[in-house]
């Protein structure tokens, strides 16, 4: 309740400041505000999902997606805060290549971890067998 | 930026401090090597987002750039602790074809 007050405060204030730009204060105040509490809930469960969950492949799925969504949405919070066109195009390519890089690692450390011999703690329903020349 | 917005910031930038050190205590106790590698991961990640907010709060947009060159070394450090670890050496292809004349396991 006292945040809804504060982005209320928040937006009469952008409000009061730029006159020529008052919509565009409210808005990106308010979308700021929705985008970075998201990113950071994201990217706190996807930290408590990592220490509390059973095994690796579970921790995994944890971190693997929260990471990048959270990550995105904190970028593009500051997206919003920026005031020129270069930051703007530098966290858009910081973002891009989080987007592209984050789920290939995760890829990755899952594809090495089955490779190495680190089963899935299975329950009803089991995986797909691996072809033993398989990369 | 408003008065408002820089505590805003300066606490976002704390909660992401708080969840780097949660997963340095997944990257100090993890049960295997892997769980170690997705904590680095994961860990890597959250600087980038740290330094992209700790940059809008003191103002100064430079290190957005440091930003950038830790998510592409990031990338490839994990890549290349996996491809160690797998291959026990550096020096071979990721591809099929080309590991066998090379000494690596096909």
């Amino acid at each position: 309740m006292s945040l809804i007050l504060a982005a209320a405060a928040e937006a009469a204030y952008a409000a009061e400041t730029a006159q020529h730009m008052e919509w565009w204060g409210v808005i990106s105040t308010i979308g700021t505000l929705v985008s970075m509490s998201a990113g950071l809930f994201f990217v706190m469960a996807g930290t408590i999902g990592v220490l509390r969950l059973p095994e690796f492949y579970t921790r995994l799925h944890a971190a693997g997606m929260t990471d990048t969504l959270g990550a995105e949405l904190i970028l593009f919070a500051l997206i919003l805060q920026a005031d020129n066109v270069q930051m703007v195009l530098k966290l858009l390519l910081v973002g891009f290549f989080l987007f592209v890089t984050s789920p290939t690692a995760t890829h990755a450390v899952a594809h090495a971890a089955y490779r190495a011999g680190l089963r899935p703690l299975l329950g009803e329903y089991r995986a797909p067998a691996l072809e033993e020349d398989g990369s | 930026m408003s008065p408002f917005m820089g505590y805003f910031m300066l606490g976002s930038a704390f909660l992401i401090i708080v969840s780097m050190a949660l997963m340095l205590a997944r990257l100090l106790g993890g049960p295997t090597l892997y769980d170690r590698l997705l904590a680095v991961n994961s860990f890597g990640t959250k600087t980038v987002l740290f330094l992209c907010v700790f940059c809008f709060i003191i103002g100064r947009p430079d290190g957005v750039d440091i930003a950038l060159l830790y998510a592409l070394m990031n990338f490839i450090g994990t890549i290349a602790v996996l491809k160690f670890f797998n291959y026990q050496a550096l020096d071979v292809g990721l591809m099929r074809g080309n590991n066998s004349e090379r000494g690596g396991r096909s």
